[in-house]
């Protein structure tokens, strides 16, 4: 990669794997021009654990607090979505209990992932003070979070055909007191950034992802429904309770969805409160009965066959396809993490672009890197 | 040996006359105030910035945490020198030298008060900016001595912002000399008496305050240092007490352009009741705290927006103000 024999002014600037904005171990090759990016090629492998190996090795059951590491801004959700997968592929069904109490906590996580997001992403342009702010708010999602799952980043929550634990009472009342409280924060946030004129010069018309180069390189999540593609799991292929629900879609307004860093900034801002919209109806509609499936089989073995599932993670689509060969061992399980597609489209996004804007387009993309290393 | 030195010093007393044995007191009182100043400035800046941020900033190490940036300056003198091996070692090692001496100067002039002036210099803000500019060379040693990529793209943009800004500050200072008549920062304060600049020149002193945040690399004007972006700019590979003369040379520039625009627009030691340094340096401190609430409120500007700010808005303006300035006191006067 660095072979390549520099007969201009061009030099190579290396960026990462241990760089305040890569936020992880990514490292880029970038070929400068000046301040200008000629070249960009990100290396990825730093924090590689081969999870998908690892199950391989062991039954449904010990993998389970797998998922989490993998993306640990989303864990509970990684841990959703596997049980998801499992379930689906031995015929299981969690009650309706268990169900709502799994999404009030998904949408949770979904907040703080989204939280640390903003403040990490006003830290890499520069602004210090939001991202305290951020996570001032993301402690209190944490704390509701650790009422009920006894952990703040790795959860485990979720069992196959329920949850581990029943909601208390201190948790819902922590939940409906976090609602309000949120609501009123974002709307400072949106004067405190989103009208912010150095805020809006920086990541207006940054990073533009048009629709065909989101296509063609399978973005997706909010970073897809930026350019206007109202794509989201929840909706296309819903799964849980979500098609109960009443919640929006968020996309950058109809034609105005050019997929610049500050749509794809609004949409996640947008998004938190379709969450906080979520978790409000869960609650009012969380119905009364067991949280266990019952006669669920503690190492699941699920019949013979292929089985594919698909989930909105924070970050966008995550897929699980899972071999089985009848044996408790998976044979196969591939986990198609959102965070690789979305950072292969960085190499064509940089070039023209300056060193500023690397950072800026970095991070509005809200890789997490262990996610894409698995 | 002591006859020697008291011979020469004699000689340099007959030489220069009193004024050399006042130039060498201030100096040193100068030099001691920078400390102070420094010391006091940082825990001032971590406590309004922690107070922004919904934290409370240090509060370990003595009441509200005052003597916290003594004991971070005393682990700074304990850290090791590192010198990267591929570095140009004396530009290396001259750089942090070069950007805390000139920053002394300009306190020769500076008037804290009535009778409270190291040297009243005819020529006295043309020496402050004179100096000033000397940061941008010692910047620059230092990013391209350092053999590092991050500080070299630091430095270019140093030396790109400072000439830039410099240009709009130096418009407005001189729309004020044109209307005090002097370059003596004493006569520029004396021409304030009754009505401040500020209120003649708003437009000159907004560009002086903007210029000046730029000019110190201070937030959101700090791109040089841009620590999501370069790592650390120009001193990412400097330790201790190198890294901490960068520091205090920041923050004793900060003091300089604060009091430069106490002098030109807020009246200097004046106030509407008990003239006196006690005014001069509460409008001082005000400012540097607008300068600090200001960093822990905005994101940081890109290069390019940067320049074009300069060029496109401020230098025009500046001219344009200078120009009706000029013409306004031609047809009053």
């Amino acid at each position: 990669m660095l072979r390549k024999t520099l007969t201009d002014d061009t030099f190579y600037l290396n960026m990462g794997p241990q760089h305040p904005s890569t936020h992880g171990v990514l490292r880029l090759l970038l070929r400068l021009d000046g301040e200008r990016i000629v070249e960009c090629e990100p290396v990825l492998g730093y924090s590689h654990r081969g999870h998908e190996h690892m199950a391989q090795t062991r039954s449904y059951l010990r993998f389970m607090p797998n998922p989490c590491r993998m993306d640990y801004l989303a864990g509970l959700m990684y841990n959703h979505a596997y049980c998801l997968a499992v379930e689906r592929a031995c015929g299981i069904e969690a009650p309706p209990r268990a169900q709502f109490i799994r999404v009030i906590c998904a949408e949770l996580n979904r907040i703080s992932s989204h939280l640390l997001w903003f403040g990490a992403y006003l830290l890499d342009l520069g602004g210090f003070t939001p991202f305290l702010y951020a996570f001032d708010d993301r402690e209190d999602v944490l704390s509701i979070l650790g009422e009920i799952t006894g952990s703040r980043l790795t959860y485990s929550y979720c069992r196959f055909g329920g949850v581990a634990r029943d909601l208390t009472p201190k948790f819902i009342e922590l939940t409906k007191a976090f609602i309000p409280k949120l609501r009123v924060r974002l709307k400072d946030y949106d004067t405190l950034v989103s009208k912010n004129v150095i805020f809006i010069n920086r990541t207006k018309d940054v990073g533009v992802i048009t629709k065909e180069q989101a296509r063609d390189y399978s973005v997706t999540g909010p970073n897809l429904r930026a350019c206007g593609v109202p794509h989201d799991q929840r909706r296309c292929e819903p799964y849980s309770v979500y098609p109960e629900i009443d919640f929006e879609v968020i996309t950058a307004d109809g034609a105005n969805g050019e997929g610049d860093c500050y749509d794809r900034y609004l949409v996640r801002m947008q998004e938190m409160e379709e969450s906080l919209r979520i978790v409000e109806q869960a609650l009012q509609r969380l119905p009364e009965g067991p949280i266990r499936a019952k006669g669920v089989a503690q190492e699941p073995a699920p019949p013979p066959g292929a089985y594919q599932y698909c989930y909105e993670s924070a970050r966008g689509m995550l897929g699980i396809y899972l071999v089985s060969d009848g044996s408790r061992v998976p044979v196969r399980m591939k986990w198609r993490t959102p965070s690789f597609s979305n950072l292969s489209i960085l190499p064509i996004l940089l070039p023209g672009t300056l060193v500023a804007d690397t950072v800026a387009i970095l991070g509005s993309l809200d890789l997490v890197i262990p996610e894409i290393d698995r | 040996m002591i006859t020697t030195l008291s011979k020469t010093w004699q000689a340099l007393l007959d030489f220069f006359g009193p004024l050399a044995l006042v130039l060498v007191i201030g100096l040193v009182i100068a030099l001691t105030y920078v400390q102070i100043n420094a010391l006091f400035l940082v825990w001032l800046e971590r406590k309004v910035a922690g107070h922004i941020q919904l934290r409370i900033g240090p509060k370990e190490v003595g009441p509200f945490g005052v003597l916290q940036t003594i004991v971070d300056g005393v682990k700074l003198l304990g850290k090791e020198l590192i010198t990267p091996r591929p570095a140009s070692w004396l530009l290396f090692v001259l750089s942090p030298i070069l950007v805390f001496t000139p920053v002394l100067v300009p306190f020769v002039v500076l008037p804290f008060g009535e009778n409270l002036q190291v040297h009243d210099l005819n020529v006295g803000l043309l020496l402050i900016f004179a100096f000033a500019g000397l940061n941008v060379l010692a910047i620059l040693m230092g990013g391209w001595a350092s053999n590092n990529k991050y500080a070299l793209l630091g430095a270019i943009r140093s030396v790109a912002q400072n000439v830039a800004y410099e240009i709009p500050l130096l418009l407005s200072a001189m729309s004020v000399v044109i209307m005090a008549n002097s370059l003596s920062l004493r006569a520029i304060v004396d021409a304030q008496e009754g009505l401040w600049f500020v209120f003649v020149q708003p437009v000159a002193a907004i560009l002086y305050l903007v210029g000046a945040t730029a000019e110190t690399n201070r937030a959101p004007f700090d791109i040089p240092e841009a620590e999501s972006e370069l790592v650390a700019g120009f001193h990412t590979e400097y330790s201790g007490m190198r890294f901490g003369l960068f520091f205090l040379a920041e923050y004793t520039n900060m003091f300089i352009v604060a009091s430069v625009a106490t002098t030109l627009f807020f009246g200097g030691w004046r106030g509407p009741i008990a003239d006196g340094p006690w005014w001069f340096l509460a409008k001082v401190y005000l400012l540097i705290f607008g300068v600090i609430w200001v960093r822990w409120t905005f994101p940081r500007l890109r290069f390019d927006q940067l320049m074009n700010l300069a060029w496109k808005f401020l230098i025009p303006i500046g001219l344009v103000n200078l120009l009706v300035t000029a013409l306004v006191l031609k047809l009053v006067r």
